[in-house]
């Protein structure tokens, strides 16, 4: 909508305007839902699992049940609820068996922190501690242990997801291209390479919060640190058995999710707490060692890309194996699975194509959305390869990946064809390729290489990614006029960060023509007052919520010309307004005010008509579609932001220590509401990106405990870890059914740099990376062990494609064979 | 025990628990909840305060040793009801996107300044690495924080190609 109008007709939207959420930010004044007291509240507090697979034998609660100030003490054995997203598989406590480190096995609420932390230590759990089952490949072995033995009794979202009963996967995704077959025969070059990378933490500055309160009548009211009110709400009507009406949820200040408050997670737990407390409400915040491994990660993967490739430089067949490390519990990860398999091509048009993507169950903390979903994971490994394909061929690896890149009239995936309008990914790596002068090395960058004796590396990804979500999501927008003209408007996003609230904020003072001081967004959302939205994810809100924003707007302003017709004695096409008034359009000086007509207009006898002014606005996503089971072809692409970094490394050869000199970053937005913002969503995820990249991630000892569940082991990047230079641009190709032409951003700055980083390192010493995070010492250990940087890891062996097995694992030969 | 100490120039005498930590005091007994928690463990800088002209993690002081101390937290920036210099500075250059870092932020970004009013980048990352952001990658902060001393006037821009 309105997305062709020119930069230099808009007042608001386009600029940078200050966010409207930050002045109370930053005087403290902002209250997040750890900040919240509610009278009569209680302090819960948590007993998890010290193992990653075991039996519960017997709990003994009588200790902490004795100790004073404790209100209630429960176990899994008196709840009996499943909770997930699309596959309910999750108790609330852990019932009978335990599946992973740090899961919840009792609660207790208690008059202080204090005392909760005590009666938890008092609380005696006997375990059998059963073999784990801890590699997402040992997993498909016939004898491994069943993560979820009753796994075919679990109701799970039919359409989208497929778990196989009596294995360990949650969810089995295919996606089938053209003829593999054909593709591989008319390949010169057939390359294959096996990617890894381990679980990571999101890291929200404010850990996991919720408080919980159970009502006589089951009437429950929850203030949590949640993404997504209406989820919250939606799930707990679920597994309760509680009619939606009786759930009230309120989310204030959120700080930070990242896809880790996504879905639903303590607030269950805190209202059970509640419940047995009489009612009274029960704060519960997960400590951060809990966000480690008792909430949610981002899952690992391993994955295996088998790509065929012409002595041109085009790319004719490409089969993919991804195996997800889901954890104990399918959360998101099922969907992670199915999303990043329609887009695990990269930005790159690939004729015939097969992926399989398998979400595994394992005996470790589990996996859920995590900013890219998915994408930041494979990324890694298509990246990776795309390089190792262009050096296999002699040919520059921009130049390859310019040449196999989407462009109008090629097909995705699923068969969505790309137009005109769907974005650039060839301008977005061209952008960041002239930024940081590709292919050659300044004088200046020569004669730091002489000074510090260490090796320059550069290097150009490419990157894409469309909103996971359901086909017919769904947004709303209510925009009220008050007394003195001005608008207050509500929806349900939430603030987490991105700033989507002032792109909104900026897209309807533009749509009223009304100045951005009169656009008022409250930041705290209710479910009993606020509008659904589906969820804050995927990067779609400003895109949904934004077209909602411009349809309530022009739903106020024709209500507001209905009573103005009246008083005016005018017909409405005749009719128009700036952001005081309602005026004729021939004849100016005739006019009614905003102010006049927002509650109901007066005539000057007395007489009213009209009545407050309240504008609508409501969007679902267009023309999408489910995809079919058995090829995975459909339309699931709300719409595809494309991006691409360009990265300048510097690296001691020696000891493989290695300093990011550069990073550019230029990602097609359609058009950027609000620069500022834009920009820092960029350097923001090129940062978390970079952490992902450079150091982040878990570590397991071999019974399946979580060694770094803390800042002081699971280091992210401080501000000493950042580029000596950053480049955000954007190019702007409007995207036709997005509010002024936008498309979401939030994600895309993360994807793909892990990538960059591993190339730009080896074209600098020659390290063959396939694992992430790249540590100083993985590089030294590569350049000690691995093959050189002309004889990277290729096999060439024949497979039997018609059967090509999904569960076997196929090792690199290190051995090139041309065909 | 009873302690008196003063927080933004404002003297308290309470009865504490000897355990009870500084962050706790101020947020719980206090209700100044804008010093925040984020690891409880001296790692990440949410919870930091100006204790006798220095930085502290209030995570990790017992407030029982702070009998007699003055204290800042950000409560103390914008009593007059304005913004104070560098909080405009913020406001202005995007340096503040969930949050929950950034009341922490500025108090290590005042104690910077007090001592050194026209730091380099280098120092500014110095000063700031205690305080993690997970959000904004730190650049706009850095930014944030020359504006506000008076070395940069314009916003970076985001380049349009
Ligand atoms: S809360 Fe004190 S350093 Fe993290
Ligand atoms: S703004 Fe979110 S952690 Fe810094």
């Amino acid at each position: 909508m309105f997305e062709n109008v020119p930069d230099n007709g808009l007042k608001y939207v386009g600029k940078g305007v200050d966010r409207i959420d930050t002045v109370e930010k930053l005087t403290g004044k902002a209250l997040y839902t750890c900040d919240w007291l509610v009278p009569g509240m209680l302090f819960g507090k948590i007993k998890t699992s010290p193992h990653a697979r075991a039996r519960i034998i017997k709990i003994d609660t009588s200790k902490a049940e004795k100790l004073p100030g404790v209100h209630a003490v429960i176990t899994g054995n008196e709840l009996d609820y499943r909770m997930g997203l699309y596959l309910v598989d999750k108790h609330i406590l852990a019932k009978g068996v335990v599946r992973h480190f740090g899961e919840a096995v009792a609660a207790v609420s208690a008059e202080s922190w204090e005392v909760a932390h005590h009666a938890i230590g008092l609380i005696d759990v006997e375990y059998e501690v059963l073999e784990a089952v801890l590699d997402p490949v040992e997993a498909l072995k016939e004898d491994a242990p069943l993560v979820h033995p009753d796994l075919g009794k679990y109701d799970h979202v039919r359409e989208a997801f497929t778990p196989v009963p009596g294995t360990n996967i949650a969810n089995r995704m295919k996606y089938r291209k053209g003829d593999l077959e054909q593709g591989f025969r008319e390949a010169d070059f057939i390359i294959e390479r096996r990617y890894t990378n381990p679980s990571v933490q999101h890291v929200p500055m404010e850990t996991h919060v919720s408080i919980g309160q159970w009502s006589v009548g089951d009437k429950i009211s929850i203030i949590t640190s949640a993404q997504s009110p209406f989820t919250v709400r939606n799930l707990f009507a679920h597994s309760f058995k509680i009619p939606h009406e009786n759930i009230r949820i309120q989310i204030p200040y959120v700080g930070g999710g990242f896809g880790g408050k996504a879905g639903i997670h303590l607030e269950p737990l805190a209202c059970c707490l509640s419940r047995k407390s009489g009612g009274r409400p029960v704060k519960l915040q997960a400590t951060r060692e809990e966000e480690f491994s008792l909430l949610p990660c981002r899952s690992g993967l391993v994955y295996n890309i088998k790509t065929g490739v012409k002595k041109s430089g085009k790319i004719v067949a490409q089969q993919m194996t991804m195996y997800w490390d889901a954890g104990a519990y399918a959360d998101y990860a099922v969907n992670v699975t199915r999303a990043s398999g329609y887009s695990a091509a990269g930005p790159y048009e690939i004729p015939n194509a097969w992926v399989d993507a398998l979400t595994i169950y394992t005996n470790k903390p589990f996996g859920t959305a995590y900013r890219g979903f998915g994408h930041v994971e494979f990324s890694w490994g298509i990246e990776r390869h795309m390089d190792l394909i262009a050096k296999t061929i002699g040919m520059d690896s921009l130049k390859f990946r310019l040449l196999n890149a989407m462009k109008p009239g090629s097909t995705t995936l699923t068969g969505e064809v790309i137009s005109e309008n769907t974005g650039n990914v060839t301008r977005c790596m061209e952008a960041v390729a002239e930024s940081i002068n590709y292919g050659q090395l300044t004088g200046a960058e020569k004669a730091r290489e002489k000074k510090t004796g260490r090796k320059i590396g550069k290097s150009v990804v490419a990157l894409h990614k469309a909103p996971a979500m359901p086909s017919f999501t769904g947004t709303s927008v209510i925009l009220r006029m008050n007394e003195n003209g001005s608008v207050s408007a509500t929806f349900s996003l939430t603030e987490i960060g991105a700033g989507t609230y002032t792109s909104v904020a900026q897209i309807i003072a533009e749509t009223l023509k009304f100045p951005i001081e009169k656009v008022h967004v409250p930041i705290e959302i209710d479910t009993n007052h606020d509008p659904y939205d589906w969820q804050t994810v995927a990067s779609k809100g400003l895109l949904l919520t934004g077209n909602a924003a411009i349809l309530a707007a022009i739903d106020l302003i024709r209500k507001a010309y209905e009573i103005a017709g009246q008083v005016l004695r005018a017909s409405q096409c005749d009719l128009d307004h700036d952001g005081e008034k309602v005026f004729l359009k021939h004849h100016p000086a005739k006019f009614v005010p905003f102010s006049k007509l927002a509650v109901g207009y007066a005539y000057p006898g007395g007489n009213g008509i009209g009545g407050p002014l309240i504008g609508v606005g409501r969007y679902c996503a267009q023309g999408l579609s489910n995809l079919d089971k058995e090829t995975g072809q459909g339309n699931p692409a709300l719409d595809w932001t494309y991006g691409a970094h360009g990265l300048i490394v510097e690296v001691d050869p020696k000891t493989g220590a290695y300093t990011i000199i550069k990073v550019a970053s230029a990602f097609d937005v359609g058009r950027a509401i609000n620069p500022a913002a834009v920009r820092g969503q960029a350097i923001g995820g090129m940062i978390q990106g970079l952490g992902t990249a450079m150091f982040e991630g878990y570590y397991y000892d071999r019974a399946g405990r979580l060694l770094n569940p803390s800042f002081t082991d699971n280091k992210i990047p401080t501000s000493l870890d950042i580029p000596e230079e950053v480049d955000a641009i954007v190019v702007e190709t409007p995207q036709i059914d997005g509010p002024f032409g936008a498309r979401g951003v939030g994600e895309h700055s993360m994807i793909a740099i892990c990538g960059a980083l591993g190339n730009a390192i080896e074209k600098a010493v020659g390290a063959n990376l396939t694992h992430m995070p790249i540590r100083p010492q993985d590089i030294w250990k590569a350049l000690q062990t691995g093959a050189k940087p002309d004889s990277p890891g290729i096999s060439g062996d024949v497979v039997n494609f018609a059967e090509a097995p999904l569960c076997s694992t196929r090792r690199d030969s290190g051995k090139h064979k041309k065909r | 025990m009873k302690i008196t100490l003063t927080i933004n120039g404002r003297e308290y005498t309470r009865d504490i628990a000897e355990n009870r930590t500084l962050l706790r005091f101020i947020r719980e007994d206090l209700g100044l909840t804008g010093t925040k928690e984020g690891c409880g463990a001296g790692e990440c800088g949410a919870c930091t305060v100006i204790v006798n002209g220095k930085t502290m993690n209030s995570c990790l002081m017992l407030a029982a040793e702070c009998s007699g101390a003055v204290i800042e937290t950000i409560e103390g920036e914008s009593e007059s009801g304005e913004l104070s210099k560098m909080q405009q500075a913020f406001h202005k250059h995007h340096a503040v996107q969930c949050g929950f870092c950034t009341p922490g932020m500025i108090m290590s970004v005042k104690a910077l300044v007090k001592k050194n009013p026209k730091p380099t980048v280098h120092q500014i990352q110095e000063a700031i690495e205690g305080n993690f952001c997970r959000c904004t990658g730190y650049t706009q902060i850095i930014e944030a924080v020359q504006a506000g001393t008076d070395q940069r006037d314009e916003q970076e821009e985001l380049r349009r190609v």
